[in-house]
């Protein structure tokens, strides 16, 4: 169980370490192209989920998704040159830091259309249930996903022939500019599970370990051919929608209570107290992060632009 | 040779795919036990020959019915969902806009998404506009779908097999109004490959570019012109993405006229596509000006006399032709 703990840890260490470095980009005028949605703050959700997975299982991920991508085995330099809008990016500069799809570590879709992948999820858990194959689908979807239509028929759907999929609600307090209060009534998504005959739990979603307990056993419960859950994990987003969002609707003190609830220290401390790692086990995790994070840069940098005329290609088999 | 009807044509090309390749499931609504049940409809049998696990009746969901669509086709199954009228293409227009047509080409190339979505289309059934509204156009608009529309059972069956056996997600859209009507179709396994364009009728003075139900119309008004000394040529375009745009200029090259004719409305409708590549193109073969014959700009309404309003017919046509020939 250490051995998870820390791969936990390094898994969100990692992600933090790269979005801050997307966060420091952004900043320089010109270096990357687009609008750049982190999910600072979630990383737990992240590396829990993926950490209950297998290479096989399949995962469908959002706008705000390169957690998702990074936790379930993304090569850092592919992402970096994709969202750089390099060539050499996983999906040669087609898709930006917004939609990329990995299909090398099964992460299939990330649609930014709130709610667009969840019926996706429905169709590639169906295809793993037809193929009688030992894996399931994982969708990852926010709060304001579950406002959309998409999310009832897919839900209803999936439950009716008991499909192989995990639906993962990351409830980041914020649907856009709106807080959970002022774009639904309940308090829980997870309740919502109970509508369509399947198990919701909730989960704090800022605790990865208990995010991969709880995603374990929806795994297992799928693998038995009980059908989906709806997981729904309580967390909250560190910075605006977007970077160009100044946040002017989140109160400061709610975000510093929540930096205060971060993930990464939380596991942190509890490794430091039971003795698995040390501080200077911490320094040279942190310098190899570093690392990995400014090659994943320079080889993002040092990518050649695609031909304009390679915008023609890709769009039929 | 067999004389079966589209519908009918539809249910072969299904079957023999079926028993052929064990990844293609079929899905929609009633598309197993089904409220429209007769033994000339499309997916009639299925059900019986492949059981409830590749013939799926969904809930009333278009979202999810396309959305299983493409998650199934990105893990490698050949699934054809069925959009039970048009107009309800709209609720499943996220999934088949943002996603079948973009999600190729958001991974760089690296996934395909072998899908099929039929699509019940046509006017003339009684049924108002909410359940008759044919928008070939919008999916013609959308790069990364490839779009269908058969006029004749014969090529229903070759085109929705090589629709089937296409990697890319193909809207295939069938008139209902061709469902019911015998024609001879050839028997056993054979394709019509997508993208070319049929001759229904060697011509020499006028082009008429027409698809789906309006063959029949065309063929009509030929007919009457016929008699007059007036010799239409039809050429039944059967696939609109990918145009063959070939076969049309060849054909205005031939005869130097054309009109064009569907029975969508007219405003966007796709015949101003063939408009506009006949300027682009062939312009200077035309002796006369283009014309166009189509649905009025009005939702399909509902009272007979209204709907058959609605509907192009061969008069109007056959005026668009001596038109072009003055």
């Amino acid at each position: 169980m250490d051995q998870k703990k820390l791969m936990l840890y390094q898994n969100m260490l990692f992600i933090r370490r790269f979005e801050e470095k997307l966060t420091e980009l952004c900043q320089i005028e010109g270096k990357l192209p687009g609008m750049i949605i982190l999910g600072t703050g979630q990383e737990a959700v992240a590396a829990g989920v993926c950490g209950a997975l297998e290479k096989e299982d399949v995962i469908i991920s959002n706008h705000r998704g390169h957690g998702h991508l990074l936790a379930k085995g993304a090569d850092p330099k592919a992402i970096m040159a994709e969202i750089f809008g390099k060539k050499t990016g996983c999906n040669k500069g087609k898709s930006g830091t917004l939609h990329i799809a990995v299909p090398e570590v099964n992460a299939l879709c990330t649609t930014t259309v709130v709610g667009g992948g969840i019926p996706i999820a429905v169709g590639t858990a169906f295809a793993q249930q037809y193929k009688k194959s030992e894996a399931v689908t994982v969708c990852f979807f926010g709060n304001g996903s579950a406002d959309e239509g998409s999310f009832h028929e897919s839900l209803n759907m999936a439950a009716l022939w008991n499909l192989p999929v995990i639906f993962v609600c990351e409830n980041n307090v914020y649907s856009g500019a709106q807080r959970m209060e002022e774009h639904t009534r309940v308090k829980d998504i997870a309740i919502r599970a109970q509508g369509y005959g399947m198990p919701g739990v909730v989960v704090d979603g800022n605790d990865a370990e208990a995010v991969l307990k709880v995603t374990a056993e929806a795994r297992l419960r799928c693998l038995a051919g009980e059908g989906p859950t709806l997981i729904e994990c309580k967390t909250y987003r560190w910075r605006g929608h977007g970077e160009a969002d100044h946040q002017a609707y989140q109160p400061k003190d709610e975000i510093a209570l929540w930096m205060e609830r971060c993930p990464i220290k939380k596991l942190e401390n509890e490794l430091l107290a039971e003795g698995v790692i040390t501080r200077q086990d911490i320094t040279a995790l942190e310098d190899v992060t570093a690392m990995i994070v400014e090659d994943a840069v320079r080889f993002a940098e040092e990518s050649p632009l695609p031909d304009p005329r390679e915008a023609l290609e890709d769009v039929y088999v | 040779m067999q004389q079966i009807t589209m519908g009918q044509a539809v249910q072969q090309a299904l079957t023999e795919e079926m028993r052929r390749d064990p990844d293609i499931f079929i899905a929609g609504e009633g598309v197993g036990v089904g409220i429209h049940e007769s033994p000339v409809m499309p997916t009639f049998g299925l059900l019986k020959e492949f059981g409830p696990e590749r013939v799926k009746d969904t809930p009333v969901s278009e979202a999810a019915i396309a959305g299983l669509a493409v998650g199934a086709s990105v893990l490698g199954l050949r699934p054809v969902v069925e959009i039970m009228f048009n107009p309800f293409f709209t609720l499943a227009s996220d999934q088949i806009v943002n996603h079948a047509a973009k999600l190729r080409y958001l991974s760089g190339g690296k996934s395909s998404f072998p899908l099929v979505v039929r699509i019940k289309t046509g006017a003339g059934f009684g049924s108002g506009c909410q359940h008759s509204h044919n928008l070939e156009a919008w999916v013609a608009h959308c790069p990364g779908l490839k779009v269908v529309m058969p006029a004749t059972a014969a090529d229903a069956k070759g085109l929705l097999k090589s629709a089937i056996r296409d990697d890319n997600p193909v809207i295939f859209i069938e008139d209902m109004g061709l469902y019911f009507f015998p024609t001879p179709v050839p028997e056993g396994d054979y394709t019509i490959p997508i993208g070319v364009a049929d001759i229904k009728k060697p011509g020499r003075d006028v082009t008429v570019v027409t698809w789906s139900k309006m063959l029949g119309v065309a063929f009509k008004a030929a007919a009457v012109l016929g008699k007059e000394g007036i010799d239409i040529e039809i050429l039944d375009l059967r696939t609109l993405v990918p145009l063959d745009k070939e076969a049309i200029i060849k054909s205005i090259q031939k005869t130097g006229r054309l009109v064009i004719l569907h029975e969508a409305t007219r405003t966007g409708g796709f015949g101003g596509e063939i408009a506009a590549l006949a300027a682009d193109e062939a312009f200077s073969y035309l002796k006369a000006p283009v014309k166009r014959v189509t649905g009025p700009d009005i939702p399909v309404p509902f009272s007979p006399p209204l709907e058959q309003f609605y509907l192009p017919d061969e008069n109007q046509l056959i005026e668009a032709v001596k038109s072009v020939l003055l």
